[in-house]
Parts: C-alpha cells; sequence; structure tokens
C-alpha cells in the first residue's frame, strides 16, 4: 500500500504527550449542526455547550430526531463538508478543534477519540475479517511490527471479554454473534487508547441480557484507561447507574443538564420527567398502561418560536408557546435547565393545574389521574 | 447531460442528499426519511432541452428518409463528375477546393463518396433502410418476443418453463453470430432489407422476450391481478386489461433501447460486406466505402458522415429511451 | 511463437472446461443442479444441430456453393467428405462426433482443414477478448471510484455524461475515430493487421491496443457507472463512518473497505459482457483485420465456405454457452456466502 503522506505514528511508549493534564477534556461551546436540504434548513443541532473531564462520564439522553447522534458525529468532526454548516467552539484538550481538516482530525481520530456505533452488523467492515480491522487501526496509528500488533489485537479480545480470541481473529463479521460483534467494535474502538470514547447507542441494536454486559465492559474499561466517555441513548435506564453527569436533549437543544443524581431525585425540565415517567416499572401490574408521551417532536426545519417541547408538555402555558426558556442554572450548583415552569416549583404546580381542570390531554396522563410529584418514580430509578 | 435524473443514475441533487440522508434521518421523522432514502420524486416538469433536440432530429430523420423522394437532394446513386470518381481503389484524389469529397462543394453540403455520390442523399436514403430495419425489427421482436414473455411471466410453472427454454436456446448464440449466420441463410432468397429485418428481428425476439417477462413477472405479483382473478375475470382479460398496460410503459423504454441497437448491428452487418449490396444505400455502407480513404490518410470525411449519424441517432434514441423510462419508472423506484 | 498463440487458446479452453466439469461435477449432487445439466445438454445439442443445418439451409447445392467452378466428377469426393449422401441425421450425429474430436472439416477454397486456421484464430480473439476486459476494468475502477467519491460534483456529472454518450458510440465508430486520430495522424500505432506475441510482444501490444480499446470504451462507460452507482451506496454505511472514526485516509477508506462489498454487480457484468464482446470483436477484427475467429466467420461467409462457417458458428457458440454455464455456476457456488454477508451487513 503506498502511502501518499506519511502518517506520523506515535510511540507505542507515550501515550500522553506533554500537553497539560489540567482543564476539561474536552470542552463544546455554543455549538451548532445545520444540515441545508432541498427542504429547507435543518437544524439538527442548535446552542449546544458542555464540558468534559478526564474520566468521567456524560450521557447524552433523547428520542430519535433529538440530534444526539448527529451532536456526537459533529464534536467528533465526522459529518461530510458538503450542505453542513458547524458552529462554535469545540476544545479537545485545550485545542480547538472544531475547525479542523479531515487531515488534521486524522491524528485525532482513532488515537485520541474514538467511537462505538449503534449497530455492529452494519459498521463493521462485512468482507474484512475482524482481526484485520483491529490491527489496521493499530499499524495506521502506533509504530509497531506486525506480529506485534496481532498480539495486541489478540490481547484486545481478551480484555473485552471475548472467549477464543486466536480463531475470532480470523473470523468474518458475520459469523459472530451481536454481543460479539458489538465487542469487537469496543475493541477496536480502544485499541490505540483514546482519551475519549463516543458511544453511539452502543446496547440499541442487541438482546437485553446482553446490554447490561455491554455496559459493564464499557464501564470497566473507562476506569481501566481513565477514559472519558459520551454515552448516546434514548434509554434512561442505560444511563442511569452508569454516568456522572446527563445532558437531556430535545429538537436539538439541551433542555436539562445536570449531575446523575441531581437529575434523577431533583428534574426541573417537564420532559425529563416525562421521559423518567414512561420508563415501565417492575412494580407495575400487568396490564398497566404505559406513560406515554403524546405528539412527536417538532421538524427541525423550521423550529418554532417558543419552547420546543411546549406543544407535548403538561405544563405548558402561553408565555412557553411564544418565548424559548433560557438554559439557566438552578439553585444546585452543575444543573442547568431551560423551563418558564419547572417541575417541583410553585409556578410549575399551578400550570399543571390550570390544564388539567382545562382538561388538556398531555396534562391528563395518560392513566387518566394527576399525576403525583416525580420524586416517587426517581425514588425507584436512582 | 440529462436533466431528469434516472433513478440509477443517481444524479447531482441525489447524491447530496445521499450523504446527508444518514443524518438527517436521525434528525427528520420517518416520514422524511422515507421520501428523501434515494429517490427523487416525479417531478412532472417539461422536457429538458436535450430531450427536444432528441427529438427533433429523429422526427426530422424520420420525415427526411419518408420525403426522401420528393426532395431536393440528388438521387442516391447518381454520380457528379464534380465529385471526382477514383479510378482505382486506391488512387489520390486530389483536394483542390472543393472537386472532390470535401463538403460544401457546388451544391453538395456534405460532399461526396469514392465514387462519386452525394453524400447527403446516401445518408438520407441510407436513412430509410436503417430506420424501416430498426422499426421493424423492432416491432416484430415486441410483438413476438413481448407476447411470449407476457404469457410466461404470467401463467408461469410449466408454460413458463418452456418459453424461458426457447427463449434462453435462441440467447446461446452471441447475437452478431446468429445475425451473420441468418445473413447467410437468406441471402439471396430475398432483398436485402428484408434480410436484415429478418435477421435482427428474430435476434430481439429472446431479449425482448426475457425483459416483458421480468416486467410481466413483477406486475403479476400485485394484489390488483389477485384481486381481479377473485372476481372471475379470465386470464386473458386479465393480462390484457391489467398487466398489460403496466408493463408497457417499461417496455416503450427498452424498444427505443432497442431500436438503437438494432440500427448499430445493421451498420456493424452492412460494413462487413458480407454480400449485402454495395448500391443500396446505408450508413455503414457508408463507412465502409470511405474506409480506405480513411487508412491511407486521404480524408476521414466518408467515414465521418455515416459515423455521425448513426451516433447521433442513437445516442437521440438513447436518450429518450432514459427520458422515458424516469418519466415512468420512478413509482417502481419509489418502493 | 505463433505456437505460444495457439497454445495459450488450447489451455484457455482446456481451463473453462475442466471448470466447467467440475462446477457440474459439484452441481450433479444437488437436483437443481441435474436440472441445470440437464438443460445444458439440451441448449448444446440444439445449438450445435442449428450450426450442422446452417450447410442445408443456406441457398443453393451444398458442395457446389462451395467449390462453384468444380465440374460434378470433382465434387463427388466432397460430397463424401461432407457425408451429404446420407440422411440428414446421420450426417448431424457424424459431423457432432468429428466436431467434438476437432475435426472441423474443410475450407473448399483452401483446400486446407479448418482445424489448422482455427486453433491461432482462436488465440488472436481470445486475447482481443481478454485485452478488452483487462483494459475496461483498468481505466473503470478508478473512474467509477473517483466519480462515486466525488459524488455530485462537476467531474461526476461531466464523467456520467461522457459515459452516456460513450455507450452510444458503436465500436467500430469508436475503432475509426481511434484510427484516424492515433493512427494515421499521429502514427503512434499501426492501422491494421496482427503480429504474435511470440514474435515481438511490443509490436504484439502496438497492434491489440487500438483494438482493445475500442472495444472496451463502451465496457467501460458501463462498468464505470455500475461501480459508481454500487459505490455510493456502499459509502453510506455505517463501516464506512467507522473507517472515518479510525482515522484512516480516504484514499485508504475508498480501495480498501469500499470498493470489495461494491464489486458485486460490477464483476458479474464483466462475466456477463463476455458475450456481448464476442459480437463486438467479430467486428473490430475485420476492421483491424486481425485473424481472429471473427474474421475467420466474416470470410468463410463471404465465400460461402459453409462448412467452415458450421465450424466456427458451433464453435464459438459452444465457448459461449459453456462460458455462461460456468459463471452460472460459480455464482451459485459463490452466491449463498455472499448474499449471506451481504444480507448480514444490510
Amino acid at each position: 500500500m503506498i502511502r501518499w503522506r506519511r502518517h506520523e505514528r506515535a510511540d507505542i511508549t507515550e501515550r500522553f504527550p506533554t500537553e497539560t493534564l489540567e482543564g476539561p477534556l474536552l470542552e463544546v461551546t455554543n455549538v451548532e449542526t445545520h444540515f441545508d436540504t432541498p427542504r429547507g434548513v435543518v437544524h439538527a443541532v442548535d446552542d449546544v455547550s458542555f464540558s468534559l473531564d478526564r474520566g468521567r462520564t456524560l450521557g447524552v439522553v433523547g428520542e430519535s430526531g433529538s440530534g444526539k447522534t448527529v451532536l456526537s458525529r459533529s464534536v467528533m468532526g465526522l459529518l461530510p463538508t458538503k450542505h453542513v454548516i458547524r458552529k462554535g467552539s469545540i476544545k479537545f484538550e485545550g485545542r480547538e478543534i472544531g475547525s479542523a481538516s479531515a487531515n488534521e482530525m486524522r491524528h485525532i481520530w482513532g488515537s485520541q477519540m474514538a467511537m462505538i456505533f449503534q449497530d455492529p452488523m452494519t459498521s463493521l467492515n462485512p468482507v474484512m475479517k475482524v482481526g484485520k480491522q483491529i490491527t489496521e487501526s493499530l499499524l495506521y496509528h502506533l509504530d509497531i511490527s506486525r506480529t506485534y500488533a496481532a498480539e495486541l489485537a489478540e490481547a484486545l479480545l481478551t480484555s473485552v471479554g471475548i472467549p477464543e480470541p486466536q480463531r475470532r481473529l480470523g473470523e468474518y463479521p458475520h459469523q459472530l454473534s451481536g454481543g460479539l460483534r458489538q465487542r469487537v467494535m469496543i475493541a477496536i474502538a480502544l485499541a490505540c487508547g483514546p482519551k475519549l470514547l463516543f458511544a453511539d447507542e452502543p446496547t440499541t441494536a442487541l438482546d437485553v441480557t446482553v446490554q447490561a454486559q455491554i455496559l459493564d465492559l464499557l464501564q470497566e474499561q473507562q476506569r481501566e484507561r481513565f477514559m472519558a466517555m459520551i454515552l448516546v441513548t434514548h434509554d434512561l435506564g442505560v444511563v442511569a447507574g452508569r454516568t456522572d453527569e446527563i445532558a437531556v436533549m430535545y429538537a436539538g437543544k439541551i433542555v436539562e443538564k445536570a449531575p446523575t443524581s441531581v437529575l434523577f431525585r431533583n428534574m426541573k425540565m417537564p420532559y425529563t420527567e416525562a421521559l423518567v415517567r414512561s420508563i415501565p416499572k417492575l412494580s407495575d401490574k400487568s396490564h398497566t398502561r404505559l406513560n406515554v408521551i403524546p405528539g412527536r417532536p417538532p421538524p427541525l426545519i423550521n423550529p418554532p418560536v417558543g419552547c420546543r417541547f411546549a406543544p407535548r408538555c403538561p405544563y405548558a402555558q402561553e408565555k412557553c408557546v411564544k418565548e424559548e426558556p433560557p438554559l439557566r442554572e438552578s439553585d444546585v450548583p452543575g444543573h442547568k435547565f431551560a423551563c418558564w415552569f419547572p417541575v417541583g416549583t410553585p409556578e410549575g404546580r399551578d400550570a399543571l393545574e390550570r390544564n388539567r381542570a382545562a382538561g388538556l390531554p398531555a396534562a391528563v396522563g395518560s392513566d387518566g389521574a394527576a399525576t403525583a410529584s416525580p420524586n416517587s418514580s426517581a425514588a425507584e430509578v436512582g | 447531460m440529462p436533466e431528469q435524473q434516472p433513478p440509477e443514475s443517481a444524479g447531482t441533487a441525489l447524491a447530496d442528499d445521499l450523504e446527508t440522508t444518514g443524518l438527517v434521518a436521525d434528525a427528520f421523522t420517518v416520514e422524511v426519511a422515507g421520501v428523501t432514502a434515494g429517490v427523487q420524486p416525479a417531478r412532472k416538469k417539461r422536457l429538458g432541452i436535450g430531450a427536444w433536440l432528441a427529438i427533433v432530429w429523429l422526427v426530422g430523420l424520420i420525415l427526411a428518409a419518408v420525403a426522401a423522394p420528393i426532395l431536393p437532394i440528388a438521387g442516391a446513386n447518381e454520380t457528379f463528375t464534380s465529385i471526382q470518381r477514383a479510378q482505382a481503389p486506391f488512387s489520390t484524389i486530389t483536394t483542390t477546393g472543393g472537386g472532390t469529397t470535401t463538403p460544401f462543394a457546388e451544391g453538395h453540403v456534405l460532399g461526396g463518396d469514392r465514387n462519386g455520390h452525394d453524400l447527403l442523399s446516401r445518408a438520407i436514403y441510407g436513412a430509410r433502410n436503417s430506420l424501416i430495419v430498426g422499426f421493424g425489427a423492432i416491432a416484430f421482436g415486441i410483438l413476438v418476443g413481448g407476447t411470449l414473455g407476457l404469457i410466461g411471466g404470467y401463467y408461469r410453472g410449466r408454460i413458463d418453463a418452456v418459453i424461458v427454454g426457447f427463449l434462453d436456446i435462441m440467447l446461446a448464440i452471441p447475437a452478431l453470430v446468429l445475425a451473420l449466420s441468418l445473413t447467410a441463410v437468406l441471402r439471396g432468397r430475398v432483398d436485402d432489407l428484408w434480410i436484415l429485418v429478418i435477421a435482427l428481428a428474430i435476434i430481439s425476439v429472446p431479449v425482448l422476450g426475457r425483459i416483458t417477462r421480468a416486467n410481466t413477472l413483477v406486475w403479476s405479483e400485485r394484489e390488483f391481478v389477485t384481486a381481479a382473478r377473485a372476481q372471475g375475470a379470465k386470464n386473458w382479460r386479465i393480462m390484457t386489461r391489467e398487466v398489460l398496460p403496466n408493463v408497457l410503459p417499461a417496455m416503450f423504454s427498452i424498444a427505443l433501447l432497442g431500436v438503437a441497437v438494432v440500427i448499430s448491428a445493421e451498420a456493424a452487418l452492412r460494413l462487413l460486406g458480407i454480400g449485402l449490396s454495395i448500391t443500396d444505400p446505408s450508413w455503414g455502407g457508408i463507412i465502409n466505402d470511405g474506409r480506405d480513404f480513411l487508412t491511407q490518410g486521404i480524408t476521414a470525411h466518408v467515414v465521418f458522415v455515416g459515423s455521425a449519424f448513426i451516433f447521433l441517432t442513437i445516442l437521440a434514441l438513447n436518450y429518450l429511451a432514459d427520458v422515458v423510462r424516469a418519466r415512468f419508472d420512478v413509482r417502481e423506484a419509489a418502493i | 511463437m505463433d505456437a505460444l498463440a495457439t497454445l495459450l487458446g488450447y489451455l484457455l479452453i482446456v481451463v473453462v472446461v475442466l471448470g466447467v466439469l467440475a462446477v457440474l461435477a459439484l452441481a450433479v449432487g444437488t437436483r437443481a443442479g441435474r436440472r441445470k445439466l440437464l438443460q445444458l445438454v439440451v441448449v448444446l445439442l440444439v445449438v450445435t444441430f442449428f450450426s450442422f443445418s446452417l450447410l442445408h439451409l443456406t441457398p443453393g447445392d451444398p458442395a457446389r456453393t462451395q467449390k462453384p467452378f468444380a465440374t460434378e466428377e470433382q465434387l463427388k469426393p466432397i460430397r463424401e467428405e461432407i457425408g451429404l449422401n446420407e440422411p440428414f441425421l446421420v450426417q448431424y450425429k457424424d459431423w457432432l462426433f468429428n466436431f467434438v474430436q476437432g475435426d472441423f472439416g474443410r475450407d473448399y477454397s483452401t483446400n486446407l482443414p479448418v482445424q489448422d486456421s482455427i486453433g491461432k484464430q482462436l488465440g488472436v480473439s481470445l486475447q482481443l477478448i481478454f485485452y478488452a476486459q483487462f483494459l475496461a476494468l483498468a481505466l473503470a475502477i478508478p473512474l467509477g471510484i473517483f466519480a462515486a467519491y466525488k459524488a455530485g460534483t462537476w467531474f461526476d456529472k461531466s464523467a456520467n455524461s461522457i459515459a452516456f454518450g460513450a455507450i452510444a458510440i458503436p465500436p467500430f465508430v469508436v475503432a475509426f475515430v481511434l484510427i484516424f486520430y492515433l493512427a494515421v495522424q499521429l502514427g503512434w500505432f499501426p492501422t491494421q493487421q496482427y503480429v504474435a506475441f511470440g514474435t515481438d510482444p511490443a509490436e504484439h501490444f502496438k497492434h491489440m491496443f487500438l483494438p482493445a480499446l475500442s472495444l472496451a470504451v463502451a465496457q467501460i462507460a458501463i462498468y464505470m457507472r455500475l461501480l459508481r452507482s454500487d459505490m455510493i451506496q456502499t459509502l453510506q454505511e455505517d463501516f464506512i463512518t467507522m473507517a472515518k472514526a479510525k482515522g484512516l485516509t480516504n484514499r485508504r477508506i475508498l480501495w480498501r473497505h469500499a470498493l470489495r462489498p461494491s464489486s458485486f454487480t460490477l464483476l458479474t457484468a464483466a462475466a456477463l459482457n463476455f458475450g456481448a464482446l464476442i459480437g463486438g470483436a467479430v467486428v473490430i477484427e475485420f476492421v483491424f483485420q486481425l485473424p481472429g475467429m471473427g474474421l475467420g466467420l466474416i470470410q468463410s461467409v463471404s465465400t460461402r465456405q459453409y462448412t467452415a462457417v458450421q465450424a466456427y458458428v458451433a464453435l464459438i457458440a459452444v465457448a459461449f454457452v459453456l462460458f455462461n454455464a460456468f459463471v452460472d455456476g460459480v455464482y451459485s457456488v459463490l452466491d449463498p456466502r455472499i448474499r449471506h454477508a451481504r444480507a448480514a451487513a444490510a
């Protein structure tokens, strides 16, 4: 394979260059990602900011269409350049990468930042052996020999819990089960020891029984490698016990962000409350109606003027439709939310009563009865 | 070049869509993702300039061919002394300002060929032959092959097996070889024109038959056929009333392509000079005539005239076939 | 020298036949395979029967048309040789037996046995076809990859337009254009004739280049479009984004990751295209005066040597049928795995 440009390969002993270890690993400020399509401009990610320290986990939660996947790809810089408009600042280890070209990003991809994708069947090359897919990454980024790379690959497979790693190296993806494939993908992502891992719905395509194993594996690897992780999912249950901080996204914006325990104990945004309520509980009797959130997320081409969740919100008032609530900090530091009539506040309770009295379907709730305070459901999740 | 983007050529805006579709589908709800998932919705806009050019060329050609005897052009076999005849096949011809095969020489717009004939009239009379052969062969092919394909695709089972076997055997011999054989068989028994029509008709039967069959198979599986059957309609009726009207549009496009292929084959056969008359004007014959001039470096003009007519006609037919298919096939592709 | 071409020709025939037999041996194991085998035999019989009957279908007395100026006395041994005194089906049986053993009859204009010339001619034709396919793929693959990579840009649009035009040009027109500009005007290549590889490799390729290119032009356009459209789809797949996320260069991704899954349709088309190429090769051989099977067939038809015509048609048709059967067989062996991988990747 002729290399037209020599790619700098790092010595395997030098994993942490002389850059400062202080400060957040990743700093995302006012990032916007718009797609210019024939139907109009799609505001997939609108003014998102967060920061992540080394070794910490951020969970990004939202429905399909909330922009969470676009956010992760946008931060990592994997989006195509045509018809994509990216604004805002993304700083990795203090260096601005938001405007970096693909060539520059290639030094970061794989070795500093890595991503696991949702469906391991489509994310692995179907006509390339598993071993080759791992060693390819190793040989590209690290200055090592082929035999050493093969050994490393085998060790990686073992560390992600794949039995008979020797054999697996020579197999094709379709010969492995779903869970194993996902482990392989994790191995590939972790091969060069990245500092930041994006896990984009890592368990959605897997059996429920396998999901917990994979999540455990991710946590374990993260701890061992002191690696930061951004866990993107639609499933609150996935992030509940495994993240340090959670950001809830809706229609392209972050609507609530808080340390995990704070979020579940003291959620302010009605959307978050609705999400938590929608998780079916073991203690529910059989045939209990599921609490769904009525309606659909808004189209992102011409986003509505006011709060985007208003049409589906049980607490919505006129102000919500007219003015968009800003993301403000609550009395608990680190807890940000965007709502005019937050949950658990007097204004919020009044708003809910008014809506219920008026018979608004969102407020009445699927169980027909007035919903209790969200704290009770939180206690069972936390 | 085609302005309408046929789905499978994946034109420009489509490619743009595709790049962002993967992620836009995340941002959009399902309804939009379905639309952008790979197909331009059928645009009912007017035909582009390319299509019109193609139509103009073809219609003009057909009209000229039909009206050839009454057009103010020379006879196809009239010789002109102003076009200097070559005494022997390899004598050089002095091309001093107009006397010979150069175009625009004294009223001969396209110039003349080696034998002193006016090229324009030979080309137009040649168009006659080519168009008759082209449309004739394809018409026959659709009639016979199309019917066979329709029957086979509709009834399936043993009838289909027999028909497919029959068509496959015809396909077993490469087309041009078969054409050559048939030419040899028919030579001297019928006019050259008929030789070509028959030979190329026979060749087009299996191809058109298989395509019709494929289309019929698809349409026969649709619910409205089952519904018609459940209502007690006879097979024949279903075939002609339900299936055929749906198969025809696709066949129309294929027919245009077929004519192009046949014209190309006819030119090739005439070029080969396997005993087909040389006085009968034809595009392939023109090329054959001018061949020596070209290889000896005298002039490429005669070959060029013949080639240009062939190329433009085939191009026009291909283009229209594409446009027709884009118009009618979008319904299929959206599935 | 010339023996090399002959040898290659025979070698290829042997390989194809062996390949067919091998695949068919595998096929015999399955019921569908046996049915296909039966179909194959039937087709071969019909095709050879048709070729055989050409002698009788053509106008005139079979013996006299081949040797028009002979006396009746001189024609008698010819009639014997052809077997015209036998009943029709017996003639067919005899002819078929001879054919299978390589006795293709005699060309009565030269009085030479046909098999003397066919060996060399087969080599020439096969060379032409293979060079054409090779050129077509060698040029179409990079073009297709690049067009897919740059989908939607001016390069892609113009490539598509040019491809559209290229498909419309008959190979012989391309041939004349190439001859005029490259051979006559520029003198880089000869205008016609053939030089065997054994005689002079450089001259051989110089003589074969324009013919192969003429055949290849239309194929390049077709293959390029096929690959491009498959590639565009493949490039949408997740594993390409994943490869990007690994930090690999675009070039590597295109060639190592995207190309293989996208090449299925292309290879299928290339394999099935051999038939179309046979027809085109006939005309190209004529234009460039390459002494191949095509030219042999044309000349036999021109000189009314229908015994030779029988042999040429039969040989070409049988080779064609066997080759297609071979491709068919190979695909049915490969297909489940490929389908499995593709479905699993979907």
